[in-house]
């Protein structure tokens, strides 16, 4: 029947299990659909049924959607994910805490910061300890930089597929300065794992704060310019305005998340509603729009990264000092210089890289509020080393489950706006 | 100046004299209109070499980059670098395709594009094929790429290109209307379809007296060269490359030569119909290289579209042309003709507006009935539902049972 049964039959030398072939011949059946070039008979004449993706230039990664046109019309669309499957999760059970720390980046490689940070509360929870507070100011201000960045990215290639080129430049220009801070305070661009459980890998370095002062002050200018080019644009609002609608009520239901949500008119921000870590202490407003369409979700978004700037400029002021993670050594290694003098320290030391942290056993859930939406871990514990479970609640995934709901009766190009206005990321949506 | 000014021209007398002295007189001048075929095709493949580091370059500095610098001074050697890259390439006929008219599509494309080329008059007596119908000419010209377009888009047996192709030819046929409904205009004020009366009639270039038409005719031009914001046929983002996404190779880069030298063409005519081809403007410069500083003004400004706006939606498109350029220009065509009849240019093939003081007088009355036409239309057009920039409130943190509240309402 196919490559891939052959495959099997080669390797384990019997025939594919039942199930597995089940599913075999549903997704051969699938591509040779999608393969021929098939015209289906509808209502008013026949129906085009385009496959757009993995490999597409505006399906944000490897998403890909499998489209009945009735001449540019989207009657059907259906997403098809998995291309960028890379078990993560399962993975998890197989590494130590401090080991999967560095899985969590490659989820949502957009906005990693978040993805090590709930992963972090979650492990923190089942260990029952507070970081302190240097740790957790650095935490936000480096979330906030970070949820910027994701904006960012976002506002460029949602401009980019409506044809605004320029603008996906200027927002790379300013990303590159938030990599830049990230470089300077982990040593790595993308993949941080920079906040680890019970703190910070190490402290934050000389020239951070003015790096950060910098940045704050040049921002809000570069937003205006952005605006400027799109807000009052007539074509952009043409593109944007009245499409891809979604009601509160049906984005509730599907459990769509974040800006999206927002945009509907829900202040449903989990900084604010639930909140977690020391966002309490700050002053900052959740942008809200009223029709739920791209244009909204443009404009709450838009917001959202002058928000994150206030956070930031708030957060810097009250950096305090002290220890940027926990004293406690059964979770956090000692400083270098205890090791050559104490032995509990090089005792400890030995047994954390070694070993690694004990979790008491349980389960916890954390949350954070990503530049996507409601990102969440679920951490099963066993007592060991190593978790026994960990989930993750992805927004993307679920935010993409609105996606045809939003679609369908619109144009192509359209569909091409709504994409980009979901933000998906599919590492997270693969996972 | 003069001699600069006359330079090409001698150069083809002195030619011509020196060929006449060995070969009968009609050898002379077939030898003739061949060379100038020649040297004009040539001078249309420069032309695309120079657009397409011009377009990178320039859109690289509004974007805030630096844009092709590696190869020559400037990067200027960038398009024969990818020139050789395209000629090395592979011609493949994908496996679907219906070969014959998949592999004649390039070429169809490219030969109406250089076409235009034979009747625009570059400088001061400069035209190689003075038409007395060729503002027609061009039109048709024109048209003729939509065919090579729409048999690109079906031969390559590939959905994103057969809806590329559709959107193509839709989008051109549609900005014709207006684009037409304007030459109509001009060649109401010249009395001629010759593109040199044209330039002879603009002692006031004619941008002044139809402003109005003017900035409609770089609009539909736009559109009729698939460029930014209208270039929807080959959105990237929605249909990967639009008609041209099976070719690749040198085929791929005939379209692109093709659109290119369609951008310098339109460009040119512009130029001519608008902007007083070839005459100067204050500083006395040789006629053909004002011209180019002309055209390559108009081409910067369509350079300068493609850093700036988005794209429209294919609708969105057509309702612009059909429910507001097309009725405009239709307007336009009515109301100059009237003020034709009442202030004439030309009468009897002869241009009847006589010094300053003439010249002045026709600006004023033709600008005049520009901006009353304009302000009508506006109001014409004032739109009632014209949307708001939609405000983004500041929310009330929403609490914890809010869900439940949404549920019951």
């Amino acid at each position: 029947m196919g490559l891939v049964q052959n495959t099997i039959k080669w390797l384990l030398g019997r025939d594919m299990p039942d199930d597995v072939a089940h599913i075999e011949q549903e997704r051969q059946r699938r591509i040779e659909q999608m393969l021929i070039p098939t015209w289906e008979e509808g209502e008013k004449g026949p129906r085009m049924l385009l496959n757009m993706g993995p490999q597409h230039p505006s399906t944000h990664g490897v998403l890909r959607l499998f489209l009945e046109l009735d001449g540019e019309t989207v009657v059907r669309v259906e997403p098809d994910i998995g291309y960028l499957h890379t078990g993560i999760e399962k993975t998890f059970e197989h590494k130590k805490y401090e080991q999967g720390v560095t899985l969590t980046p490659r989820l949502d490689y957009l906005s990693n910061m978040f993805n090590t940070w709930c992963f972090c509360m979650a492990v923190e929870k089942l260990l029952e300890i507070e970081i302190p507070p240097r740790a957790e100011y650095a935490r936000v201000i480096l979330g906030e930089l970070q949820r910027i960045a994701s904006h960012l990215v976002w506002l460029g290639t949602h401009a980019l597929d409506i044809g605004a080129l320029s603008v996906f430049l200027y927002c790379f220009r300013e990303r590159e300065m938030i990599l830049d801070i990230f470089e300077m305070v982990s040593g790595a661009r993308m993949m941080a794992s920079y906040f680890r459980p019970g703190g910070l890998a190490w402290d934050l370095p000389n020239g951070f704060e003015e790096a950060v002062t910098n940045f704050i002050e040049l921002f809000p200018e570069r937003v205006d310019n952005y605006e400027r080019l799109l807000t009052d644009n007539p074509i952009w609002k043409e593109r944007t305005q009245g499409v891809g609608v979604i009601d509160t009520e049906t984005a509730l239901s599907l459990s769509v998340t974040g800006p999206i949500l927002r945009a509907t008119g829900l202040a449903w921000d989990l900084r604010k509603t639930m909140p977690y870590s020391v966002y309490p202490e700050f002053e900052f407003d959740v942008p809200v729009g009223s029709r739920g369409d791209v244009y909204d979700r443009y404009r709450v978004r838009v917001q959202e990264m002058r928000e994150s700037v206030r956070i930031v400029r708030q957060a810097l002021e009250k950096l305090p000092g002290g220890p940027f993670r926990v004293d406690n050594h059964k979770v956090a290694p000692p400083p270098k210089e205890e090791i050559y003098l104490s032995m509990e320290a090089l005792i400890h030391h030995f047994k954390l890289w070694t070993e690694g942290m004990r979790v008491p056993a349980g389960e916890a859930y954390a949350w954070v509020e990503s530049p996507r939406g409601e990102m969440g871990f679920y951490v099963v514990s066993d007592g060991s080393a190593r978790p026994y479970r960990v989930h993750m609640r992805a927004p993307s995934f679920a935010n993409l489950q609105a996606m045809p709901h939003m679609a369908e009766g619109s144009l192509v190009a359209d569909l091409i706006a709504i994409i980009a206005s979901l933000d998906p990321v599919l590492g997270e949506i693969d996972r | 100046m003069e001699a600069l000014d006359r330079i090409f021209i001698r150069i083809g007398e002195a030619f011509s004299t020196f060929l006449a002295q060995y070969l009968p007189a009609p050898v002379v001048t077939v030898i003739g209109m061949f060379l100038s075929a020649i040297i004009i095709s040539t001078f249309a493949a420069l032309t695309f070499m120079l657009l397409t580091w011009l377009e990178r370059k320039f859109v690289g500095r509004m974007q805030d980059r630096i844009g092709p610098n590696r190869v020559g001074p400037f990067g200027l050697l960038q398009p024969i670098a990818d020139a050789i890259k395209m000629f090395t390439k592979e011609l493949i006929t994908p496996a679907g395709a219906h070969k014959v008219v998949y592999n004649l599509a390039p070429i169809l494309v490219v030969a109406p594009s250089l076409m235009i080329f034979a009747v625009i008059p570059f400088g001061r007596d400069m035209v190689a094929a003075d038409l007395d119908v060729g503002v027609l000419y061009l039109i048709a010209l024109s048209s003729a790429t939509e065919v090579a377009i729409l048999m690109a888009g079906w031969a390559s047996r590939n959905k994103f290109s057969l809806l590329g192709a559709m959107r193509a030819v839709a989008q051109m046929l549609s900005y014709e209307v207006p684009l037409v409904l304007i030459l109509l205009t001009l060649v109401l004020m010249a009395g001629s379809m010759r593109l040199t009366d044209l330039v002879a009639v603009q002692g006031v270039p004619f941008a002044f007296l139809q402003p109005v038409a003017f900035v409609i005719f770089i609009v539909a031009a736009a559109a009729e060269l698939n460029r930014t914001p209208f270039d929807i046929p080959e959105a990237e983002s929605e249909l990967v490359a639009g008609y041209h996404t099976e070719y690749g190779g040198m085929k791929f880069g005939l379209f692109m030569m093709a659109e290119f030298i369609a951008a310098f063409g339109m460009a040119a005519l512009v130029t001519t119909v608008f902007l007083g081809g070839w005459r100067p403007w204050l500083i006395p410069l040789p006629s053909w290289l004002w011209f180019l500083i002309k055209t390559y003004l108009v081409l910067f400004v369509f350079i300068w579209f493609r850093g700036t706006f988005p794209r429209l939606r294919i609708d969105q498109l057509q309702a612009f042309c059909w429910k507001f350029l097309v009725p405009v220009t239709l307007l336009n065509v009515i109301v100059t003709g009237v003020v034709v009849t009442f202030v004439p240019l030309v009468r009897n093939g002869e241009v009847v507006v006589r010094g300053i003081g003439g010249w002045a007088t026709v600006t004023v009355v033709y600008f005049a009935v520009n901006v009353v036409f304009a302000l009508v239309v506006a109001w014409l057009y004032r739109r009632p539902t014209l949307q708001a920039v939609q405000q983004i409130q500041v929310g009330q943190p929403a609490g914890r049972g809010l869900s439940r509240e949404v549920q019951t309402a």
